[in-house]
């Protein structure tokens, strides 16, 4: 289910990792507790975001939630097509709803993040709960 | 079952010409030049012309599509849907009382400022509370205006600090009022029993952070027993507490938030004190506060002086006014009226009645819905769909299919520490009849959820309009009419 090039946040944010930079989205897992999406804030292109800082927000006809920095860097390049088509985060989480690329600052940041594996095992536990 | 058919706009069964009453001929002289100078509309466009008949029908019929407290339990958690008895209607829309223009002299209004003087002391002895300012005109503002006390008396102490503390189980105002007031928010975390994590408090409880913000009971329903120990921690560290009193109908008469070690508390006058407020307002949001505070309170201040009431503006440290005269005034008559007619004990009994039908509720449905958190409840409980999920069946599901026996559902999806939940409170004035209506039709649609899930996906079935579209409405809001060309 969860690609295995990518790597996860327990905030349930994905991270695949593009020459030095971070291609950031929210995963399946996410969207699906969201449920339909309707907008998503963008982060300014060149900001400077810490470790687990806010860099965008996510409005669902649920709830309104902040996307955080898995990484921390600098802002590169967001998706623009999300300004029109918010449900590609729904539709395409892994891929074409994608949110932001950042340019990493520390790749150490990386170790924190957990395998597809990991992070499956991780959502069997919060099912549980 | 033949669908309803649409009721139009009013607009659209317009005709030109149609109108609801003929005046007789004017037979007085025609003064034109008293409106001289004066800007007049000729006329408004495309007002609706339609006929008596049609405009007490037509606004008949919407009325009758529309669902109230009048009519059954309203069990949304977190907003007290409580029946609101018709004297303090009654009271309320009394002349003296509704016909008092806000800039009339003090002298002519002493009955109007004795009320509002009488409800500040029973809320003062409600809550343990030592001074209320009545303006906040609802709970979020009564936030903003309670964080703004604590940050002027923190200015005046030289430090306003950066962070405010809220548990994840607070209400989802509370971030956004200490964000306006200026503050970074830092989330505490629940423990495994859905109360606020002492050792994560006491971590974060730096000289860096103003204050913590509690929702008391909290939005699980459950009551923050350590409450004492965690105001200890944050008064040690030079911070002050601030209540949400939004689920104070879980407390009032038994338990005061003064006592708890509460500095600034907001009450929620529409909430637990009965006043209409399923259409959005008005609303009311006293802010309560520890004696020291009190400088500090919005002006004016009602004060007493010579037998007579005034009002009192040479308040130097005051954070200003925070709405135009005296709040939103028939509630607070309201309140006064609902608390005078029930009397001490009748205050009591809201929350000693409010927490037994919350629990009545919780026992009966626990084998049929699943509860996260096993913690004792207090005036609301929170379930959730995990068990009806095996089936396909999500929250949404349940709560449409409510609609279809006759019942508001509960609030959905929040608290969001409660994955897919359904939060119920029936508060005090609901039967043993009422709540087992409510009992029936729940456990009715846990049954169909295994049986016949397809029925729960397409409800509502017997309403005027089925699901609607919510992500169209959010994102192409269609919020007036326009006339076709």
């Amino acid at each position: 289910m969860y690609p295995n090039d990518l790597r996860y946040s327990k905030d349930h944010e994905w991270v695949k990792v593009e020459g030095g930079e971070a291609v950031v989205g929210i995963t399946d897992f996410a969207q699906h507790q969201l449920g339909d999406i309707i907008f998503v804030e963008l982060p300014p292109v060149g900001k400077e975001l810490e470790l687990k800082q806010s860099l965008g927000v996510v409005e669902s006809v649920k709830s309104v939630s902040d996307i955080y920095a898995p990484v921390s860097g600098v802002v590169a390049a967001v998706n623009e097509s999300l300004g029109q088509a918010a449900d590609l985060l729904n539709k395409d989480p892994h891929g074409q709803g994608w949110i932001a690329r950042i340019k990493i600052k520390d790749a150490k940041d990386l170790d924190g993040l957990l395998s597809a594996a990991d992070y499956e095992k991780f959502l069997e536990g919060l099912e549980r709960s | 079952m033949i669908k309803e058919i649409r009721e139009p706009l009013v607009f659209e069964i317009s005709a030109a010409g149609k109108r609801a009453g003929e005046l007789p001929a004017l037979d007085v002289p025609v003064r034109k030049d008293l409106l001289a100078g004066v800007p007049l509309r000729r006329e408004i466009e495309d007002f609706p012309e339609v006929s008596e008949t049609e405009v007490t029908r037509h606004f008949t019929r919407l009325s009758q599509k529309n669902y109230c407290v009048d009519m059954g339990i309203y069990p949304l958690g977190s907003c007290t849907m409580k029946y609101n008895p018709k004297v303090n209607e009654r009271l309320s829309a009394h002349p003296a009382f509704a016909g008092s223009h806000p800039l009339l002299p003090e002298e002519l209004v002493q009955g109007n400022l004795e009320v509002l003087r009488t409800l500040e002391r029973f809320l003062r002895e409600i809550t343990g509370l030592d001074a209320f300012t009545l303006q906040p005109a609802a709970g979020a503002h009564g936030e903003l205006a309670g964080m703004m006390i604590i940050r002027a008396a923190l200015e005046a102490r030289g430090d306003a600090r950066k962070i405010v503390l809220i548990p994840d189980s607070a209400h989802g105002t509370n971030p956004s009022s200490a964000h306006i007031c200026g503050y970074a928010v830092k989330e505490i975390k629940s423990g495994e029993d859905g109360t606020i994590d002492v050792a994560a408090l006491e971590a974060a409880m730096t000289g860096e952070v103003a204050a913590l913000m509690v929702t008391n009971p909290n939005t699980l329903g459950v009551f923050e027993s350590d409450i004492g120990l965690i105001a200890g921690i944050v008064h040690a560290k030079g911070g002050f507490v601030y209540m949400d009193g939004a689920n104070m109908n879980a407390l009032t008469g038994v338990a005061r938030p003064g006592d708890m070690g509460v500095d600034v508390l907001h009450l929620n006058l529409h909430k637990t004190f009965s006043t209409p407020h399923g259409g959005g307002g008005p609303g009311s949001g006293p802010v309560g506060v520890k004696k020291e505070l009190e400088p500090y309170l919005p002006v004016p201040v009602i004060a007493e002086k010579g037998g007579r009431y005034v009002l009192d503006f040479d308040r130097p440290r005051s954070i200003g006014r925070v709405r135009a005269f005296f709040g939103n005034f028939s509630v607070l008559v309201r309140a006064l009226c609902y608390i005078m007619s029930l009397g001490p004990e009748g205050v009591r009994e809201i929350a000693e009645l409010a927490v037994l039908n919350a629990n009545y509720i919780r026992k009966s449905l626990e084998g049929d819905y699943h509860l996260k958190y096993a913690t004792p409840s207090m005036h609301e409980c929170v379930f959730s769909d995990k068990l009806q999920k095996e089936h396909g069946i999500t929250n949404l599901d349940i709560a449409k299919r409510l609609i279809d026996h006759g019942v508001h559902p509960p609030t959905m999806s929040f608290p969001l520490i409660v994955p897919g939940a359904l939060m119920i409170e029936p508060t005090e004035t609901e039967s043993r009849r009422d709540l087992d209506l409510f009992i029936g039709a729940m456990k009715a649609i846990a049954k169909e959820a295994k049986e016949n899930p397809d029925v729960l996906r397409a409800a509502p079935h017997v309403t005027y309009v089925g699901r609607l579209d919510e992500v169209g409405a959010a994102k192409n809001p269609v919020l007036r009419w326009e006339k076709k060309p």
